[in-house]
């Protein structure tokens, strides 16, 4: 075999290990992070429920998705969930509400202090994962249904004749899409809409945000919603893709705030650029470049061990080590946001 | 009886009093200016005009009704405008989504009274889609400025507007401010430059300890021999 079938195997593994697997679940995590971004932009404190937000609405999906499956509604090769995800949002959004104007808006009346914020969202975090795990259950729950690849690494294989195969999940593809379409409408909102330019100028100076006669009851009920929907939006795409059990989405939070303050918190667009880097991050430190190396050294080095830095149990050590190492050399984050 | 009018205010942030049976007003057409030494409770006395205060004592009134009661938000709708001391832009957002910003609470076209916001400040025009956090010091009070005559207020109150800029921008400020008197609104004002103040101001009054020392026309308060020892250098 000559050199360059050697280079292409190389690329399919590299693109097929790593490249989709990031760039589905950066988009996850950027979702998430916008959410983490927003509510810290606006109501100034770090939100530890928002994975467990997401673990709600990915819950609520399941239920709907159930209930659509029992009626025999479904969307051919789209998983049914899509058509459950809508209604989700919506019960989503409502639990964020009561919760905000239940709990949080106690404390904003009160004008607390940020961490008083922060120890009251760890409260509501633990609400809702009891709440979560006894009504569904904690056992792992496959959703998906439709049509599960786009390309089977076999017949990937047969068309190009490589010995490596590229397998592309509908969900890979649904993720991104997706993520792409509500990025572009969050920022639509953000730099067009009256009630969007509201909260950015509620987020830049709140004092002068009042002055200028913009309720600030409005600014966090808007937010609640939006984040809210990119959280339940970001737990379905996660749990398409893999799986949904409620501890998963418990360890999700910890690259999620990671890509919130590696992008800098408060920004949007730092969220999603955080959001990949942590994805592209944790998904390199834990591949096994064996295969990789034979191909591109034309078989001449071959790598006793696995040429893997991490094994995967240890994935979340990356976005720690990612989380320790900004906050050390550039605390403001990639796009220079607020110091937390 | 004076437009607006805060009559014998008392009040602090919560702990002592830091005005004291303090009177200040301003007429529509008319620019009155506070001036006094550091710690004087200049600064105080327009926060609690603007219901930014908890009052112990006095009243507040704007066209000859009592707003002492009004929240800042209710008396920013009743036509008061206020331009704070430091941040007083929107830093991340560009010039005209400051402006947009400032008329958030009119439901009507707002065109016409940006035009007229650019052709009070030119440099504005040209620097519209400019963030303000990268405009000078002159500039981002221009923006500031611009902001709360989005309104189309009856009543401006400004902060130190010329805090940390050079002479030559404060003149051009003071001009300017002239200009947006002669429209017809109430211009009420702190400065610590009380010399160039107290020039273009048609009523001064000088503030110590929280207290009216001296009230008069700018003219007359710039004459006395007292106001000029004490309070001008001379």
């Amino acid at each position: 075999m000559d050199y360059s079938t050697d280079l292409l195997n190389a690329l399919v593994l590299i693109t097929n290990y790593v490249l989709i697997p990031s760039i589905s679940y950066g988009s996850q995590l950027a979702l998430g992070a916008v959410g983490v971004t927003l509510v810290f932009g606006i109501l100034r404190f770090a939100n530890f429920a928002h994975g467990e937000m997401m673990a709600f609405g990915t819950m609520a999906t399941i239920f709907i998705t159930w209930w659509f499956q029992s009626m025999g509604v479904s969307m051919g090769v789209f998983p049914t969930a899509l058509l459950a995800l809508p209604f989700a949002i919506l019960i989503t959004t409502l639990l964020a509400v009561v919760i905000d104007r239940s709990i949080f808006s106690f404390y904003r009346t009160r004008k607390s202090p940020p961490v008083t914020f922060v120890v009251a969202s760890v409260g509501v975090m633990f609400m809702l994962n009891g709440l979560v795990r006894i009504l569904i259950g904690t056992d792992e729950i496959i959703f998906r249904d439709g049509q599960k690849f786009l390309i089977k690494a076999g017949a990937f294989k047969k068309m190009t004749g490589l010995s490596e195969g590229l397998a592309l999940k509908q969900t890979q593809v649904l993720t991104f899409v997706l993520a792409v379409i509500a990025v572009m409408a969050l920022f639509w909102f953000l730099q067009r809409t009256r009630t969007g330019k509201a909260m950015r100028a509620f987020s830049d100076n709140e004092d002068l945000a009042l002055l200028s006669g913009i309720n600030p009851e409005r600014v966090v009920l808007v937010t609640w919603v939006i984040a809210a929907s990119l959280a339940t939006l970001a737990g379905v795409l996660y749990g398409l893709d893999k799986s949904f059990k409620p501890m998963v989405y418990f360890h999700l939070l910890l690259p999620i705030f990671a890509a919130a303050i590696v992008g800098g918190i408060g920004q949007p667009l730092g969220a999603i650029l955080g959001g990949y880097v942590v994805a592209f991050s944790e998904i390199t430190a834990t591949y096994a470049f064996k295969k990789f190396i034979k191909y591109i050294s034309h078989g001449d080095f071959a790598p006793e061990g696995l040429t893997q830095f991490l094994t995967t149990e240890y994935k979340f050590a990356v976005s720690f080590l990612i989380l320790v190492l900004v906050l050390l050399v550039r605390p403001t984050g990639l796009l220079r946001g607020k110091v937390l | 009886m004076s437009y607006l009018i805060g009559e014998k205010l008392t009040g602090g942030y919560g702990g002592a009093d830091i005005i004291k049976d303090c009177t200040l007003s301003v007429d529509k057409g008319e620019i009155a200016v506070v001036v006094g030494p550091n710690g004087a409770g200049k600064s105080t006395a327009m926060k609690a005009l603007l219901g930014m205060l908890n009052l112990r004592g006095g009243t507040v009134k704007l066209d000859g009704r009592d707003i002492t009661g009004m929240s800042p938000q209710q008396r920013v709708a009743q036509g008061m405008a206020f331009v704070p001391q430091n941040k007083n832009v929107f830093v991340s957002m560009t010039v005209e989504e400051n402006l947009e910003m400032g008329a958030f609470l009119r439901r009507d076209d707002i065109t016409e009274t940006m035009e007229q916001i650019y052709d009070l400040f030119p440099i504005l025009k040209t620097k519209r889609r400019q963030v303000a956090g990268e405009l000078s010091g002159g500039q981002r009070q221009q923006v500031a400025v611009g902001r709360a005559l989005m309104t189309q207020p009856s009543v401006l109150m400004l902060d130190e507007p010329t805090a940390g800029v050079s002479p030559i921008v404060m003149d051009e400020l003071f001009d300017r401010i002239i200009e947006v008197k002669r429209s017809g609104i109430a211009i009420l004002m702190v400065e610590q430059n009380a010399r160039q103040a107290l020039d273009i101001a048609d009523k001064g009054f000088v503030l110590v300890t929280g207290e009216n020392r001296f009230t008069d026309t700018g003219e007359a308060l710039l004459a006395n021999e007292e106001v000029r020892k004490s309070f001008l250098g001379g």
